[in-house]
């Protein structure tokens, strides 16, 4: 149903530019509707339940300025990324050694999927009563809330390689080292940064859960403040402070993926 | 019966070789070869001819030390290609039924790949494969990746990676089946000119009498399950009549 110029052969400028147009109105228009109708809403109601956008722009301008603001959206921001991180390297040697013995699967797989059921907030809890270190505690929960994804999605990937391809390269008898960089890192890229984007989503809603756990800072502390002074304006701005970050990360690794996967063929036409 | 070569000078050696698919003794064992002796020697380009599902492919991935077989001895100038795996990089080259070549590779990182293997310095890989393109008629379209090339291109690609390496034994299993007639004829007989002038041993599979009869300097014919069913050797002096003897011959065997 959308018209997007064939990607083939350079479509005269003026076409380009009504092109590059037409997707940035796509892109605006749901966010433009949601403001609409908040600002809307905030007509008609009290502050405290729909504060003005205009006054939570200035919130979120004040956050940015204001340096020991910012340094919380920043440590909220680490503590995203080593948890993803963490369990990204953990999720992919479980995953390794998955692929690689039968017995560790079946022994692997039901521990995982038990983990997958276990609420955020029941980790902040035996975080809690188990350890001491504040960071430490988040960084516990971040992993173990992101570990059973990461490592489905890894396994999912290297079960998915081409068989034939596979063969092909062992024909010519690689290293380990080599068979990983020619052959096995290029053909699970594609899912793995699928997973990174599905698991940052996730980390930036859990990580706000973790904070609980006596975080003196971050925005996951910041919200907790906001609630306690009834502050709908500061809240909202936090919150945005992580959407903002998810939705940057996502759009980098959007752009990695059309500068890294260009071999792919394009259809014309979509499913 | 089977050859002119012994054991220690055969390029490659199958003795008594069975592969049997799933556990033996069970209804579900399939014997795909069954007490197979073959013997290749040194610069032989043998075509092993037998219909769909004989067992060709085993036989292939035995060779090519990608299978163990169930019984038997395989051996690759006069070692174990399955147990001694490691030892026969740059030695042996596959082409493929179909390209195999990485989608995320250009044509000509494809054809460098078993060069990488053999730890070739990049500058001379890059020589070396671009030549091997240019012979195979793809000049300029190095930087392509496989999706906007066509069949035919594919499968010189694939060709030009298994000659880059410059390896002495050369697998084919059935390269040109999936291509269109001419397009396989054309690359037949180019297949055949490059392994002459490099002076390689090739097992070439095929389902195709025609085929083998342009590919070999001998053909074994294979019946199910894979043993040997007919073997003849010939060359360029064979002339036309001689080759049709040869061709109803194994006609009349398959045909039982
Ligand atoms: N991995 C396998 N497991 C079970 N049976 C197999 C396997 N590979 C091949 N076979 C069977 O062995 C027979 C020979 O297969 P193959 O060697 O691929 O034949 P060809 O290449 O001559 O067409 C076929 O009947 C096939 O079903
Ligand atoms: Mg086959």
């Amino acid at each position: 149903m959308s018209e997007t110029a064939p990607q083939t052969g350079s479509p005269p400028p003026e076409n380009m530019l009504s092109a590059a147009a037409k997707r940035l109105w796509e892109w605006v228009l749901p966010f433009a509707v949601v403001i609409a109708l908040w600002q809307f809403a905030s007509l008609f109601f009290p502050r405290f339940l729909f504060p003005s956008l205009i006054d939570v722009f200035w919130r979120c301008l004040e956050i940015f300025a204001d340096g020991s603001m910012f340094k919380d959206v920043m440590v909220t921001i680490y503590r995203i990324l080593a948890g993803l991180a963490g369990s990204f390297v953990i999720g992919a040697a479980l995953a390794l050694l998955m692929v690689r013995s039968r017995a560790v699967d079946k022994f692997l797989s039901p521990i995982l999927t038990l983990f997958q059921g276990i609420p955020a907030l029941s980790w902040v809890v035996f975080a809690i009563i188990w350890f001491h270190g504040v960071e430490f505690r988040i960084l516990f929960i971040m992993v173990l809330t992101t570990l059973p994804a990461f490592t489905f999605q890894v396994l999912g990937a290297l079960r998915g390689m081409s068989r034939d391809l596979m063969e092909m390269v062992f024909s010519f008898r690689p290293s380990r080292a080599k068979l990983f960089r020619v052959m096995i890192a290029p053909a699970i890229l594609p899912d793995i940064l699928t997973a990174w984007k599905v698991n940052l989503g996730n980390a930036s809603r859990v990580v706000v859960v973790a904070e609980l756990v006596g975080a003196t800072g971050g925005v996951g502390y910041q919200l907790l403040l906001q609630q306690q002074l009834f502050d709908m304006a500061g809240a909202l701005a936090w919150t945005l402070q992580l959407v903002f970050f998810v939705l940057i990360v996502q759009g980098s690794l959007t752009l990695i993926e059309n500068v890294a996967f260009r071999y792919r063929a394009v259809s014309e036409r979509a499913i | 019966m089977n050859g002119d070569a012994t054991p220690d000078e055969a390029a490659i050696h199958l003795a008594d070789v069975s592969k049997v698919f799933g556990k033996i003794g069970t209804d579900a064992a399939f014997r795909a070869v069954d007490g197979l002796n073959l013997d290749v020697r040194p610069g032989q380009m043998l075509a092993l001819l037998g219909k769909t599902g004989c067992g060709k492919s085993t036989i292939f991935n035995m060779i090519a030390g990608l299978t163990a077989p169930s019984s038997g001895s395989v051996r690759v100038d006069g070692r174990d290609p399955f147990a001694e795996f490691d030892s026969f990089r740059g030695k042996m080259a596959i082409v493929f039924q179909n390209d195999r070549l990485l989608p995320w590779r250009t044509a000509i990182q494809n054809v460098e790949l078993g060069l990488e293997m053999l730890e070739i310095p990049a500058a001379e890989r890059r020589a070396t494969a671009q030549q091997w393109l240019t012979k195979l008629g793809l000049g300029g379209h190095e930087n392509d990746y496989p999706h906007a090339l066509s069949g035919g291109m594919r499968q010189r690609v694939s060709i030009a990676r298994a000659f880059a390496t410059n390896a002495n034994i050369l697998l084919c299993d059935e390269p040109f089946s999936a291509l269109d007639e001419s397009t396989a004829g054309r690359l037949r007989a180019e297949f055949v000119r490059l392994v002459k002038e490099n002076g390689k041993t090739a097992v070439f599979i095929t389902h195709s009498i025609s085929e083998a009869l342009e590919i070999g300097d001998r053909i074994v014919v294979l019946k199910r399950p894979a043993m040997i069913a007919y073997d003849v050797r010939f060359d360029t002096s064979t002339g036309p009549e001689e080759r049709e003897d040869i061709r109803s011959r194994i006609v009349e065997v398959l045909a039982v």
